[in-house]
């Protein structure tokens, strides 16, 4: 049997050599995003087909405004550019210009979500009151939480980026990337859920 | 942009635990986590077993004498989540696949090695919730299926607790699908090819497809089953404009895919073992490939054959039945080439190829009667019938189990550096096999004569039947001794087993037993044939 050290000083002299291998870290995430979305695409389902067999009793209410969602949609899609802008700006080394453009998409984020719950405290239903809106609620809610999520890595990130013993920088892309991917398909899941939702 | 591995981060082992401590520790070393897969998934099949054992007793006798009706419904909950969850998908994914694959691709450790504890570490305490909700007021009752308005109406702490680790679970199976799709495809030594990799790691590649594609529908489904039952809403409860039936549908979207995360491993293992106890190449390597892949595609859109008795329409029926129908060929495509791997061969009559061949025998027997209940007529009449309990158990445990055992025999002295005891294991599996055909062979002819499952009372005439079936169970439970036996003798005072004590091409068997920190002492050797065995003779010749 060898022993634990004798492995570790060989070991030790290959990592020298030849012990490197291609970044998949991006990979594993984009697995992960296939996963969540899977659950986002269950919510959906479920909420066609109950849209389709199942009719909501008379006198139920279940009108939706469009004005917040809408602007809601044009938030996400533009901190979606807003973010790209800020990867831009750190592969030309500018840190505090990504760093600004970071905390600005940040701000997007929160005022996106302060927007959705305005507008769930003025809707005229509320979670139990009928089918609709139990799946209303844990549609938007779900997407919320993955926009809250995103908002705090954002601003982690925006953290990482500053310009004195920060760890993210031009050489160090990955947790920008990262999250920039995340954060894109937390929009694009939204542009889905702004469709099936409010416009169908 | 590459990685290159630090030598101070990766030699940090050094500060971990040495001996058996590192198994209960966090430990980033693959070979470590898959013993910890495996202990902890056996410790929950005990657990599993002895509820198996009270459910068998119970039903030695029509009345319910042994325990409460509603004790019954709570065991057989128990149970079937225990079995499923902590035992059949942790031991055949996660602790095979961790100390297999690394080395199956030529690396020094899976993809995300952090991941991969972590996904180990959701187990335990996830174990210990669900074992707990056994005892708080109200447990789960509701099976393993946990079906809508059944799991919303009966007392409801217990079930909240067994969604959460259920919830834990699914999680943990995520990451370490995650984790094997990134090692099988992007952490291949140089110069290995996908269609040279032992058919294990396409096993494993296709299942784990499946655990990203399906488990986070079952995560999404529990999470609404849990506002239904704690926040009052109404997706799945009639009452409330809710529709059980989609629950049904994102449940059986995930499980059914599920019965393929728990059989697909057990076909890539099978096809480790027969080849190097046959000294036989394995016959139709290709077709195998792509009968997983075909395996894994069908599997998606088989769901509904379970749903034959819940209201659903004509289409759906025969499109489900005909989808079903096709998974038979991918699937008797493999049984074929394992038939046609062991013809001709030079086959040594051991634990491991016993367990392998009573897995073919039982496997292609619940195979069968799996064809016969995805034909509508035929579902309708036996439905949630004892003869679906015979099936699935002849997949899963004449199937897996079998596997789980026999992969036992096979990777022991690999694990350890020891021989386990020939004479117990033999002893094991023929007390296993004739237990577990005892068991389950009489339940086909109790579903077909209309008994139901899931009930802990029956009419009389079924009586003699049942206990027949109660005296395998007995059997499979004495089973377990030898083997424990075996397992603590041979660890003490085992044979020395040498570093390949079979013969065996597969890479893993490159190494020394047990294996080194990072699995090779210098490069990862390049295994272009697997199974090329009987080859270096004819050259000779």
């Amino acid at each position: 049997m060898t022993t634990l050290d004798s492995s570790k000083e060989i070991q030790k002299n290959n990592s020298e050599v030849n012990e490197t291998h291609e970044d998949f870290r991006m990979f594993g995430l984009i697995t992960f995003l296939i996963a969540d979305g899977m659950t986002f695409a269950g919510f959906f389902a479920a909420y066609l087909t109950y849209k389709a067999v199942n009719p909501l009793p008379d006198g139920a209410i279940y009108e939706l405004e469009l004005p917040i969602p809408t602007l809601n949609t044009i938030l996400l899609l533009v901190s979606s550019a807003t973010f790209h802008k800020a990867g831009k700006a750190l592969l030309k080394d500018k840190n505090s210009d990504s760093q600004k453009w970071l905390f600005f998409t940040a701000f997007l984020g929160i005022i996106f979500l302060i927007c959705q719950l305005y507008e769930y405290f003025h809707l005229p239903f509320g979670l139990t009151d009928n089918l609709f809106a139990s799946t209303f609620y844990a549609l938007t809610g779900f997407h919320g939480l993955h926009v809250t999520l995103g908002t705090l890595m954002i601003l982690i990130i925006a953290w990482q980026s500053r310009i004195n013993g920060g760890r993210l920088t031009s050489q160090n892309m990955f947790p920008l990337e990262a999250v920039e991917l995340y954060w894109h398909f937390v929009d694009g899941i939204w542009v889905i859920l702004f469709i099936i939702l409010y416009l169908l | 942009m590459t990685i290159s591995i630090d030598p101070q981060k990766t030699n940090n082992e050094s500060l971990q635990p040495k001996g058996w401590l590192r198994y209960f520790s966090f430990s980033l070393d693959h070979k470590v986590i898959g013993i910890q897969y495996l202990v902890c998934g056996f410790l929950f099949y005990l657990i599993g077993g002895t509820l198996a054992s009270a459910i068998r007793i119970e039903l030695a006798s029509p009345m319910s004498d042994f325990m409460p009706r509603d004790v019954y419904n709570q065991v057989l909950t128990l149970h079937g989540t225990i079995m499923i969850f902590l035992w059949i998908v942790p031991v055949v994914n996660g602790a095979f696949g961790n100390y297999l694959i690394p080395f199956y691709v030529g690396a020094r450790d899976m993809a995300f090695p952090r991941l991969n504890a972590v996904a180990f570490w959701l187990i335990p305490p996830s174990g210990l919730m669900l074992v707990a909700s056994y005892f708080v007021e109200g447990a789960a009752q509701a099976g393993w299926t946990a079906y809508p308005p059944l799991s919303i109406t009966t007392p409801q702490s217990g079930q909240i607790i067994w969604i959460l680790s259920v919830l834990l679970l699914g999680g943990s199976s995520i990451f370490g699908g995650i984790n094997f799709i990134a090692t099988i495809i992007k952490l291949r030594r140089p110069g290995l090819k996908l269609m040279q990799l032992p058919m294990y790691c396409w096993a494993m590649l296709g299942t784990s497809l499946l655990v990203v594609l399906s488990t986070p529908v079952l995560a999404g489904t529990l999470i609404l089953l849990s506002f239904d039952i704690i926040a009052n809403t109404g997706f799945f409860n009639p009452v409330l404009g809710g529709n059980v039936v989609v629950y049904q549908h994102l449940f059986w979207f995930y499980s059914h895919p599920a019965v393929y995360i728990m059989v697909l491993p057990a076909f890539g293992l099978v096809s480790e073992i027969l080849p190097v106890h046959a000294r036989k190449p394995l016959f139709g390597y290709t077709t195998m490939v792509f009968s997983i892949m075909g395996i894994v595609v069908l599997g998606l859109v088989v769901w509904a054959h379970h749903m034959f008795t819940s209201g659903t329409p004509p289409w759906m029926r025969l499109f489900f039945t005909i989808a079903t129908a096709f998974i038979a060929v991918p699937t008797g495509i493999k049984f074929f080439n394992w038939v046609a791997t062991l013809w001709g061969g030079k086959i040594s009559i051991n634990s491991a190829m016993l367990f392998s061949c009573g897995f073919i025998i039982n496997f292609v027997f619940g195979g069968i009667t799996g064809v016969a209940l995805a034909q509508v007529p035929f579902d309708i009449h036996v439905h949630d019938t004892y003869f679906v309990v015979a099936h699935f158990h002849y997949i899963v445990y004449g199937g897996t189990v079998f596997i789980i055992f026999s992969s036992i025999y096979h990777w022991f002295p690999k694990v350890t550096g020891k021989m386990l005891n020939e004479k117990l294991g033999i002893l094991h599996f023929i007390i296993t096999f004739i237990g577990f055909n005892l068991c389950f062979a009489p339940q086909h002819w109790l579903g077909l004569n209309g008994m139901p499952r899931r009930v802990a009372e029956y009419d009389p005439q079924f009586q003699f039947v049942n206990q027949i079936s109660s005296l395998g169970a007995l059997l499979m439970a004495i089973s377990t001794i030898p083997f424990l036996i075996n397992v603590f003798l041979s660890v003490r005072n085992g044979k020395d087993a040498g570093d390949n004590p079979w013969n065996a091409l597969t890479p893993e068997w490159l190494t020394s037993s047990p294996p080194p920190v990072e699995n090779w002492e210098g490069e990862a050797p390049l295994v272009e044939e697997p199974y090329g065995y009987g080859k270096e003779i004819s050259e000779q010749k």
